[in-house]
């Protein structure tokens, strides 16, 4: 797992809502340019734990983290980090596809005008460069201008990986982003995850031990709270070296 | 694979049998379900039959005076009832002014309201706020034109209008706006209650459809590194503009109808003045107030057609709001 240099290091990390410790000294190594998949039962908190990466549990009240997350040497949650410099560096998608009420075309642009002056060609530009990005270019490129909500649900899903692509992040979180999809849309999704790891970091949360074994190159396995075991995603599958991952892998548990 | 279907059909024969053994039952069942459509289709066309009804009595009604002063009525500044010369322009100017004051005030301060209410408010603060916000709404109308004219009018008057008098008043384009007596009561006065009245409507509206927003879209636009502003402007206002918009109509639609609270402050007067502070009347304040002594056949005529006109007024901005919720759906991109 060292092989690689960390995108992200996370160095015993404890999560609490409220009076619920939620995840109990997580450490941890992301590798960058690399899908790392996070598996385990409902609630173990690997969705908590893809939140902590771009603060999104800041949001709601009584939720604290502690310890560190380094991203590129910096800790991502000491307080002068600026959190929404942070989460256009750290993308995320989500269980459902959310296509902003607007056009496509302004649903992909939206990221990128928060934080980047282009000209009216150069976002053009880049709106054609993450659609293609996301496998949607072929798709949506003569009805730019619709609503993104006319779109299937696939191509929905689609959507929100090029918007949030489009931003150019470091990081892409993607949160179960194919647990509303039917297999067809998901196998595409899943390939592009395959491409977008040659520039991006993915961190992947997914209920579905195949698609973690499809997609991913290093597999985490949490049970309550805890960070179970992690390594290559082979070795996970094959040679578990825990009894609780075997017995989760192979369907005796959860 | 014979058996199949067989077995398939005899299964279904059975639990029809069970299900409706009883062909009776089964009629009785339809007749209800035929009788509620009718009932509910009914009260549907009761709600049209209504407000043609009302129409057309107040079209009747207002008949003389239609007759008399024709399209006259509507830019006529004269009221004067001992003459027998009847016009519409000071009440329509003054509804059209406090109402326009209520909104520029309102919406702006009901937005803030709902915004705080549900994107930024402390959990603890958030049921006492918004019970509050509800009480103000349940308040009747004649305490708050009590509250106007003993209370705000007095102190508005003494410390507050001198001063935007001198100052503002002087101000190209906008100054006339300001000039005047400083008496308390006046057009402006009255805008401000009704905007303070109708703050709770638009407010409450606006929060609760805020509320639906779901987490996952605002979430996906925090993700994306927008500030709180940002995802408001530019994914919750659009995702709700029709409950907004809604919410803004239920207030304009209170504040042009108000009649108790504006006939306290509005200082009742038929003459004509653009200026804000002066005293001026509403369709509704000055039906309310006339109407006792409205003696003679044009006179009465006269305060039905105001009343039909604040009808129509109600009827335009309904359609205005529906002709800018389809402006904003076109900008959102075609829906195919």
């Amino acid at each position: 797992m060292t092989t690689h240099t960390p995108k992200l290091q996370v160095n015993n990390l404890n999560f609490y809502y409220g009076n619920f410790h939620a995840l109990k000294g997580i450490n941890l190594q992301i590798p960058a340019k690399k899908v790392t998949a996070f598996i385990g039962p409902s609630g173990c908190g690997k969705s908590t734990l893809l939140r902590t990466f771009n603060r999104m549990f800041e949001l709601y009240p009584g939720m604290r983290a502690e310890g560190e997350i380094m991203l590129e040497g910096d800790n991502i949650l000491s307080h002068g980090v600026d959190v929404n410099l942070l989460r256009a560096k750290v993308g995320m998608v989500f269980q459902k596809p959310t296509p902003f009420p607007m056009s496509i075309y302004d649903n992909v642009t939206f990221g990128v005008k928060l934080y980047e002056k282009l000209s009216r060609s150069e976002m053009d530009d880049r709106v054609e460069w993450a659609l293609k990005k996301a496998a949607l270019w072929e798709e949506v490129k003569n009805k730019l201008k619709q609503s993104g909500n006319s779109l299937s649900g696939g191509q929905q899903q689609r959507l929100c990986i090029a918007r949030a692509v489009a931003s150019k992040p470091e990081v892409l979180l993607l949160d179960e982003p194919t647990s509303a999809l039917d297999p067809i849309s998901t196998a595409h999704i899943e390939e592009l995850i395959n491409e977008l790891k040659e520039d991006y970091t993915i961190a992947i949360v997914t209920h579905n031990m195949q698609q973690a074994a499809r997609v991913s190159d290093y597999t985490a396995y949490m049970y309550l709270g805890e960070l179970v075991e992690v390594g290559e995603t082979d070795r996970i599958f094959t040679a578990p070296k825990q009894k609780a991952t075997e017995d989760y892998i192979t369907g005796k548990f959860g | 694979m014979d058996k199949y279907p067989n077995e398939q059909y005899l299964l279904r024969q059975e639990l029809n049998m069970g299900k409706y053994q009883d062909e009776q039952h089964l009629r009785r069942q339809l007749m209800l379900d035929k009788l509620f459509r009718l009932v509910t289709r009914g009260f549907a066309f009761l709600v049209l039959a209504l407000l043609v009804g009302i129409m057309l009595s107040l079209l009747v009604g207002a008949m003389p005076s239609i007759q008399t002063y024709g399209w006259h009525f509507l830019a006529s500044s004269d009221w004067d009832p001992v003459g027998g010369k009847f016009g519409a322009l000071v009440p329509i100017y003054g509804t059209l002014v406090t109402s326009f004051i209520a909104l520029l005030i309102g919406v702006p301060a009901s937005f803030g309201i709902a915004l705080f209410l549900t994107e930024l408010c402390p959990v603890w603060l958030k049921r006492p706020l918004g019970i509050a916000v509800e009480l103000l709404a349940g308040i009747p109308s004649i305490i708050y034109g009590m509250w106007g004219l003993f209370v705000f009018a007095p102190f508005f008057g003494e410390h507050i209008q001198p001063w935007l008098i001198d100052h503002v008043g002087e101000w190209p384009l906008i100054g006339f706006l300001f000039q005047g007596a400083p008496m308390g009561i006046g057009m402006f006065t009255a805008g401000l209650i009704l905007a303070i009245m109708i703050i709770p409507f638009i407010a409450s509206v606006m929060r609760d459809v805020f509320e639906v927003v779901p987490t996952m879209l605002k979430e996906s636009a925090y993700g994306l590194g927008s500030t709180t502003w940002e995802v408001v402007r530019y994914v919750v206002l659009p995702y709700t503009k029709t409950g907004v918009v809604g919410g803004v109509m239920l207030g304009l639609g209170r504040a042009l109808g108000e009649t108790m609270a504006v006939t306290f402050v509005i200082g009742n007067s038929s003459n004509f003045a653009t200026g804000l502070f002066e005293p001026g009347n509403s369709i509704a304040s000055s039906l309310a107030n006339e109407f006792a002594e409205a003696n003679g056949k044009l006179y009465l005529a006269s305060l039905i057609e105001l009343g039909l006109i604040l009808f129509f007024i109600t009827f335009i901005v309904l359609a205005c709001s529906k002709l800018l919720l389809l402006r904003l759906k076109k900008q959102e991109g075609k829906p195919t």
